[in-house]
């Protein structure tokens, strides 16, 4: 049998299919077996709907595209679904995410038989776990199918209902162990209120163009996006940003992620951050470029709306608040010491990139230069998919630490290197990639990006001309800070030697933790090493997001703008010479690393002798004495004291006896200034609102007779205005 | 024979030369120091002889370390040898397609950099982890400096591939006196000084506690390792100078316009090993004979310096936009 004959007629109508019945099938295994049992199944059935959409993305890469109208399910609502490269771009980074999440959750939820107690850290790890629960599993598989149904949706109304079990799904996940951890009740409703909020955005966004081209599939909406006025363009475009923009973490709309990606049992924030974060970008591409290309883009001939100024406007807001979100997300994972708090604000950091690229493609798109546009879509797309890859492991990799030790705090951990490898191993290739540095899948993107920021100068003009520089500026002091952060997290959180009790216990996770950190550590090493595999379909996808390209840039060969082609495994950009061949790179480090070492082993002494860290005269050195990821973020935290605010609290406490015996207290805390600024006194003047609104409701029936008929007048006098 | 061949045999020669010329390079500077402030030295060759002592040391990792410490010298030394492999010093003529770009050679700098500041960490003392976090910090805001940088010289060249940027800069000779050039020359030298630990970044020379960066993160490291960090970190200056060198003053390097035949590609190498040893080696002398004259800087002044640089980059590339005529 041929592999063409292995694939069916409709292959992306069986994965979708496929996903619905496995979805199925893991909720009712979630919900009727016993405890016992439960783990297994919808662990591994929801692994299995993850590696189904894994395979649906793959294929709608490859270039199988398919909808299909299903009307009539749910009266009077349009469910239309449908694939495309772009859709398969994020069915793909679900799916990836979700099958090494779903794998790793099996051991993760598990009583923890093989662990000691310290101190009382871990009640919940050692009674039955509540993320092992019937509602926790449904509510995983749950999840995951929002998630992808979000992505195959073809319509307004497919789609929101896809964002709301989504959000639902996630928000009774995040709570999953308010019982054991008060702080997870304060994430809880944080989370609550922005992912609402982001919803009634979204839907309004949706609503506007639903009800301007009279249906709810997409490609009427696109169609008739043409039309809109500049006012309602604005609505939406707006609207779009703060409901996407919520979901994605992007500043100032963040806040929810360093409260709900900590708190959360691990494999779900893996998940969330790795794949969830990821759909906001997915409606801004969708509704913000896709589906309003038309009206926004400057190169119609007609020119008709906002035409080039708002689709250069669209793109530069994308950039400045994509360089924002970097920027601030970066600095405030630097100083974090929680070590789940730094991952999500790295998300905050990610998600900033991608946009930075979305923005590039927008202005340069709106430039009248789809290839270099194609370069920056096709840029954000595989850093979407790298961090994807990345995040979700170390998210992993910290819920292994954290089931291992109760600990999320770097200051009290380190010495894990040698207590648990095989999780030490996982997390530094995840660091590394986070970190941006060859041979890490995310040097290739950010690479990728950085090209595309340097040519596209080329466009022209002098926005163009300012902007790109700061763009790179901005990605570039980015980089240097996530290095920084990730250097941080592995080195104090992995290294060196125990700084508490129960760091210096700590045991490696069970085999099925450790296979779903696998599976997501052999995502990053073909990403790594052949990202040319994914160039194909993410110019494809970049295709979708350049529908008039055709029209405007004839002379261009092809119907579709090869922005980046794979090279030998490697990447190159089409016309440009910019190449990168990163198995060559990885190949060269490791010769010249196997080289030096045997070197150096034949002209030296080979033996290697073990002896005391010099300890300034002292002998031992305590773990006290160790620098901490607190010591170690202080300079930046210094430099860049003006954006981060911390809070110090320097206490000395005399004694009787001035010179002896004197205690002094140190503590510091680095809260969110965005959080501190804009959403505290929002919230102090909600509250006040509230209090003073009591005042209209006394208990005296007349008022509210009275107000009841103040209400009808009100309404007959709007019907018949 | 053609120039492919010229390509290939630079690039196992480059690093070669530089791994054995780099000991020199700091013997050099050395001296010229030594000269300047009125001693003898300890010549030339004095840093091939420590070399030598360290390397038949038995090597001794601090307890409860583990393979990170091990690996990191290594590491070092195997990143400072990729630039010198894929960097064109001697030759343009590319052997190795999509590894010559300057933003990966930039990259895989700071792979060595983050290997050391790991096994900082990894040795568990104050010392270790204040070098670390010193390094990190400097190494981070080098950064934006660094790429835009790499911007700048790559705006005329219509690429970021180091060899497409030095074949430029050679056809069209104006470019090297634009002011583009000469702002992203001086950024470049602030880069090399922060990025190898010159002064006033750090001191080379200093091991006192409170303001040693680098020698802070190495001082657990004996014998076989020493050498290996040692070395790592001099080709770094040896290869971040030629690099400097090259991209600035880029004639006698090596091309396909020399002609075919062995002579012709032989004489091209030869001419371009003598004319990179000759550079550098003024390069090295002339930063030798400066930093006589400089203290090192506290660490807190450091990112004014590098702020400043940074904007000496931002300016180089508006001026790459606005005085030449792009394409």
């Amino acid at each position: 049998m041929s592999p063409a004959q292995l694939i069916p007629p409709d292959p992306i109508a069986a994965g979708v299919a496929g996903q619905a019945v496995l979805a199925v099938a893991a909720v009712v295994a979630a919900v009727v077996l016993p405890a016992r049992s439960r783990a297994v199944a919808a662990g591994g059935l929801s692994a299995l709907l993850g590696v189904g959409g894994l395979v649906t993305g793959v294929l709608a890469l490859a270039g199988y595209e398919w909808s299909r109208g299903v009307r009539g399910v749910v009266p009077a609502l349009d469910l239309t679904l449908r694939v495309d490269a772009l859709s398969g771009v994020f069915c793909l980074v679900v799916g990836m995410v979700a099958a090494g999440a779903a794998v790793y959750g099996i051991g993760y939820v598990r009583p923890g038989a093989n662990v000691h107690d310290h101190g009382g850290f871990r009640d919940h790890v050692r009674g039955v776990s509540p993320a092992g629960s019937r509602t926790a599993w449904a509510g995983f598989a749950v999840f995951v199918a929002g998630m992808q149904l979000v992505v195959v949706a073809g319509s307004a109304a497919a789609f929101v209902l896809g964002w709301e079990l989504m959000a639902a799904a996630s928000l009774l996940l995040v709570l999953t162990e308010h019982r054991e951890h008060p702080a997870v009740r304060g994430a809880g409703l944080w989370y609550a209120g922005m992912t609402q909020l982001g919803f009634l955005a979204v839907l309004g966004c949706l609503a506007v163009l639903v009800v301007h081209a009279g249906a709810g599939d997409f490609a009427t909406l696109r169609a008739a996006s043409g039309t809109l006025g500049g006012s309602q363009q604005v609505v939406v475009a707006g609207l779009a940003l703060v409901g996407f923009g919520s979901k994605a973490g992007m500043v100032p709309l963040h806040v929810w992620l360093p409260r709900a990606h900590p708190e959360a049992p691990s494999h779900v924030s893996a998940v969330m951050s790795g794949a969830m974060v990821k759909l906001g970008v997915y409606g801004l591409l969708r509704v913000g470029v896709d589906l309003l290309g038309g009206g926004l883009s400057g190169a119609g001939p007609s020119g008709a709306g906002l035409s080039g100024g708002g689709a250069r406007a669209w793109g530069l807001i994308m950039l400045a608040v994509g360089a924002g979100s970097a920027l601030y997300g970066i600095l405030q994972a630097v100083v974090a010491t929680d070590l789940k708090r730094l991952l999500a604000y790295s998300t905050t950091e990610n998600v900033g990139l991608i946009l930075v690229g979305v923005g590039a493609g927008q202005l340069l798109a709106a430039s009248g230069r789809p290839e270099l546009a194609a370069v920056a879509y096709v840029a954000a797309l595989l850093h979407t998919v790298n961090h994807a890859a990345f995040k979700g492991l170390l998210f992993l990799g910290a819920g292994s630490v954290l089931r291992a030790t109760g600990l999320r705090n770097l200051d009290a951990l380190g010495g894990l290197v040698s207590r648990m490898p095989v999780t030490t191993s996982l997390v530094a290739v995840g660091a590394l990639a986070a970190a941006a540095l060859p041979p890490g899948n995310g040097f290739v993107s950010e690479w990728l990006l950085l090209q595309s920021l340097v040519h596209g100068q080329a466009a022209g003009g002098v926005t163009t001309a300012l902007v790109m520089p700061a763009g790179v500026a901005v990605v570039a002091l980015t980089a240097g800070l996530a290095v920084a952060t990730f250097v941080k997290a592995f080195g104090t959180g992995f290294l060196a030697r125990p700084r508490s009790a129960a760091a210096a216990a700590a045991v490696d996770c069970p085999p099925t933790m450790r296979a779903g950190m696998l599976l997501l550590a052999g995502a990053i090493a073909v990403l790594a090493v052949a990202p040319a595999s994914l160039a194909p379909g993410l110019d494809r996808a970049a295709a979708v997001l350049l529908p008039q390209q055709n029209a405007t840039v004839a002379g261009v060969a092809g119907s579709r703008a090869d922005g980046v082609v794979g090279s030998g495994g490697g990447l190159a950009l089409q016309g440009l010479s910019a190449r990168l061949q990163p198995l060559l790179v990885l190949v060269l480090l490791v010769v010249a690393a196997v080289l030096v070492a045997s070197v150096a082993r034949l002209w030296g002494r080979p033996r290697r002798r073990d002896a005391l860290a010099w300890g300034c005269g002292g002998e031992r050195l305590s773990p006290r004495m160790e620098y901490t990821a607190t010591s170690f973020a202080e300079p930046l935290q210094r430099v860049f004291g003006e954006v981060l605010h911390p809070e110090q609290d320097l206490a000395v406490i005399p004694t009787a006896a001035p010179y002896l015996d004197r205690r002094v207290r140190f503590s510091q805390r680095v809260g969110d200034a965005v959080e501190t600024a804009a959403y505290r006194p929002a919230l102090g003047l909600l509250w006040r609102l509230g209090e003073s609104a009591r005042g209209l409701a006394p208990g005296s029936v007349h008022r509210y007779v009275g107000y009841a008929f103040a209400a009808l007048l009100a309404v007959l006098v709007a019907v018949s205005w | 024979v053609s120039g492919g061949a010229g390509g290939l045999v630079a690039a196992v020669v480059q690093p070669l030369l530089l791994a054995a010329g780099s000991p020199l390079l700091i013997g050099v500077m050395r001296s010229v120091r030594a000269r300047v402030e009125g001693r003898v030295g300890g010549g030339v060759l004095q840093p091939w002889r420590d070399l030598r002592k360290l390397l038949r040391k038995e090597p001794v990792s601090a307890a409860g370390t583990s393979w990170v410490f091990t690996a990191a010298p290594v590491v070092l030394m195997a990143s400072s040898l990729v630039i010198a492999v894929v960097v064109p010093y001697l030759s343009t003529d590319a052997v190795l397609p999509g590894t010559g770009d300057l933003f990966a050679v930039v990259a895989v700098l700071l792979v060595g950099t983050v290997a050391l500041t790991l096994a900082g960490l990894d040795t568990g003392t104050a010392f270790g982890g204040m070098g670390a976090s010193r390094e990190v910090t400097v190494a981070a805001l080098v950064e934006p400096t660094v790429l835009l940088s790499v911007f700048a010289l790559s705006v005329p060249a219509g690429s970021s591939n180091l060899a497409a940027i030095i074949r430029h800069r050679l056809s069209v000779p104006d470019t090297l006196a634009a002011p583009t050039s000469l702002l992203a020359l001086v950024a470049l030298v602030v880069v090399t000084i922060a990025e190898t630990g010159r002064l006033p970044v750090d001191n080379p020379a200093t091991h006192l506690e409170l303001t040693m960066i680098h020698e802070a993160m190495v001082l657990e490291y004996a014998g076989r390792d020493l050498a290996l960090v040692e070395w790592g970190s001099w080709m770094r200056l040896g290869v971040l100078l030629g690099l400097v060198a090259n991209l600035f003053v880029p004639w006698g390097i090596a091309g396909t316009g020399d002609g075919t035949g062995w002579a012709a590609v032989t004489g091209g190498l030869l001419l371009a090993a003598v004319a990179l040893v000759v550079k550098v080696g003024v390069l090295g002398a002339l930063l030798a004979a400066v930093e006589v004259f400089l203290a090192k800087i506290r660490l807190f002044r450091v990112p004014e310096l590098l702020a400043g640089s940074l904007v000496l980059a931002f300016l180089a590339v508006s001026a790459a936009y606005f005085l030449l005529p792009v394409e």
